[in-house]
């Protein structure tokens, strides 16, 4: 069981103000993502949840108990860090172990778990490794294991994947879903990477200096932002955002279009422009559009392959059941 | 770079260095080992030939030779213990957030900046004096007789005076240390459910134990030669004569090189065999 409330939660670090009060609940078995740029207070809310920071103001509850002034080790939870955190001088096993020891678990029990965990996570053959003699994924599966042997209430994830490297980041994400699927625990995932978010989550919370943008399943984030920030910062190459005339003649401040919701013509069209770089990854090709007058650069997504050269006229049409209109405050309008 | 003509001219660059270092330490060497050899008195006949091993029998049947290696390794021995240990809580001290954190830092660094010879006779006649030093007050004030240090408690006092000494550095290598631990293993542990101490048992201390293993060997190397701090109080009466001591009256107030020279070479075998010990039980703190 691991429901997490919080209640007009805020904090401070001295005069300055990191998390205006918020509040949030994720429920129980759900894969949570805190997700926005860096410095938007994502990781502060994570420690508040763990209990490594002591809350200004509000209230936290865990599975319905108060749990503001519970000090971290009290509140069931996990937390698998950036760094990873493992114990240097300790084998593997007994950096898995340690969480156990300290709660006086019997030593067939430790044992059971440890060597259940270890398969689980491919890690039998390292057990009696130190941490240093590790690779990056290792190490960061050996914090994971760590984190499940204690069967807690919730995960806590702290950017986990950042220090890894791109291929293996992919792995490991997969992994980590996973074992929420076979676990069915409720985990909190922080990152800044929206890819990481929108491909793990049940449910997306999108954080700007402290304040929710938006809550919201990954489609619901990708389908409907609720304002302009949620619609740049979802969705990967970035939505197209464009003022001025071409928004207001739609009855709007601001419109967006993502760039895979465009279609390209080399004859006629809504917009025309001249292709700057053509990035070709095989399946897609983004193109950069210049001098449409409209933007500074309009990027649009075609599937498979075009042969448009730097420097030729392109026309672009966006599809109008796509268009995202916002308002002056940036909100959107339906 | 690593050419053969680029090496050879490293290694004739470095030669004078070399040439320069090697001459430094292995002339006294060589003379000591000559004349631990001889039967050399400066002021009574000079040198009066080569007597074989007498000088090294001699030394080691002296009633003072085992007294005085047993006070030698008492004096270490109790410096490191009370420097490590409280090098360590002084170095967690340090290193919470606390206002005026630069200027504490230096002023525990102080100490190691005063001459052995002037802590120890600060030690003597303001502390440690049974009329007018601070504990003697201080002991007054509590109606207890006051207790004279150097003679009664002679070898803690000098320990004292030492540990006094090398506390600094101990802090000081250990507080860099510490700050070097990485806070999310701290956060990490406390997550898992561990208590404070349990914290400084399994995560600190294990982080510690590198640095600790440099205090105590360089402190070792320094110690063993301690001197100044026992000629300006005790003149080594009160079983404080160390082997270094010993050899320094052997020279000087018996006048008599040949014997000290052959403590001399007794006493590098004393300090190789400490440091055999030593890199046993530490060393392998060092393996990265």
């Amino acid at each position: 069981m691991g429901q997490i409330q919080l209640n007009q939660v805020s904090k401070s670090f001295g005069n300055v103000q990191v998390i205006p009060p918020l509040d949030l609940t994720i429920e129980d078995g759900e894969f949570c993502v805190f997700v926005g740029p860096s410095g938007c207070g994502k990781s502060t809310l994570l420690r508040l949840i763990a209990g490594l920071e002591d809350v200004t103001s509000g209230h936290i509850a865990i599975d319905g108990q108060d749990s503001t002034d519970t000090p971290p080790a009290k509140r069931g939870l996990a937390m698998v860090f950036q760094s990873y955190a493992l114990y240097p001088h300790m084998s593997v096993r007994k950096n898995i172990a340690f969480p156990m020891r300290m709660a006086n678990i019997d030593e067939t029990e430790q044992n059971r778990r440890i060597e259940a965990a270890a398969k689980a996570l491919n890690l039998t053959d390292y057990l009696d490794r130190r941490p240093g003699q590790l690779s990056g994924g290792q190490r960061q599966r050996v914090a994971i294991g760590r984190a499940i042997v204690r069967e807690p209430a919730a995960f806590l994830f702290d950017e986990p994947l950042s220090n890894l490297d791109a291929a293996l980041r992919v792995g490991m994400r997969l992994e980590i879903s996973e074992l929420h699927e076979r676990l069915q625990t409720t985990m909190i995932y922080v990152t800044h990477d929206q890819v990481e978010a929108m491909t793990m989550a049940d449910k997306i919370v999108v954080l700007r200096a402290g304040f929710i943008e938006q809550v919201g399943s990954p489609l619901e984030l990708y389908h409907k932002p609720q304002n302009v920030f949620v619609a740049g910062f979802i969705g990967s190459p970035k939505m197209n955002l464009i003022e001025g005339e071409e928004a207001q003649k739609l009855g709007a401040h601001t419109i967006g279009i993502r760039p895979e919701h465009t279609d390209v013509s080399m004859t006629e069209g809504t917009w025309k422009g001249r292709v700057g770089v053509a990035e070709h990854l095989g399946s897609d090709t983004f193109i950069h559009v210049h001098d449409t007058g409209l933007a500074d650069m309009i990027t649009v997504r075609i599937t498979g392959d075009i042969s448009v050269r730097h420097g030729d006229t392109i026309y672009l049409s966006p599809q109008l059941d796509q268009l995202h209109k916002f308002d002056a405050q940036g909100l959107r309008i339906e | 770079m690593a050419t053969q003509h680029s090496r050879s001219a490293a290694r004739l660059m470095m030669a004078p260095a070399v040439v320069l270092l090697l001459g430094w330490m292995l002339v006294p060497l060589i003379m000591t080992l000559y004349f631990s050899f001889k039967k050399y008195l400066p002021l009574r006949g000079g040198d009066l030939g080569w007597v074989g091993l007498d000088n090294y029998v001699r030394f080691v049947t002296s009633s003072s030779f085992w007294p005085s290696v047993l006070a030698t390794l008492a004096i270490v021995g109790g410096v490191l213990i009370i420097t490590v240990v409280f090098g360590v809580l002084l170095a967690i001290l340090l290193n919470q957030p606390m206002w005026g954190q630069g200027i504490v830092r230096i002023l525990v660094i102080a100490p190691f900046f005063v001459m052995p010879t002037v802590s120890a006779l600060v030690w003597k006649n303001m502390f440690m004096d049974p009329v007018n030093g601070l504990f003697a007050h201080l002991w007054k004030f509590f109606g207890a007789a006051p207790v004279e240090w150097l003679s009664q408690a002679s070898l803690t006092s000098i320990v004292m005076i030492v540990s006094w000494q090398w506390l600094p550095f101990a802090t000081l290598i250990l507080l860099t240390a510490i700050q070097s631990l990485d806070s999310e293993q701290l956060e990490a542990a406390e997550m898992d459910g561990a208590p404070p101490l349990a914290r400084f048992g399994y995560i600190t201390l294990p982080h510690l134990g590198r640095a600790i293993t440099v205090v105590v060997l360089i402190q070792t190397i320094f110690l063993l030669a301690i001197f100044a701090e026992i000629f300006v109080t005790t003149q080594g009466s009160f079983g404080t004569r160390t082997l270094t001591y010993l050899i320094y009256q052997r020279v000087l107030e018996s006048q008599n090189v040949g014997l000290g020279s052959a403590g001399g070479v007794y006493a590098i075998i004393l300090a190789n065999i400490v440091a055999i010990f030593l890199m046993r039980m530490v060393g392998k703190n060092l393996d990265a």
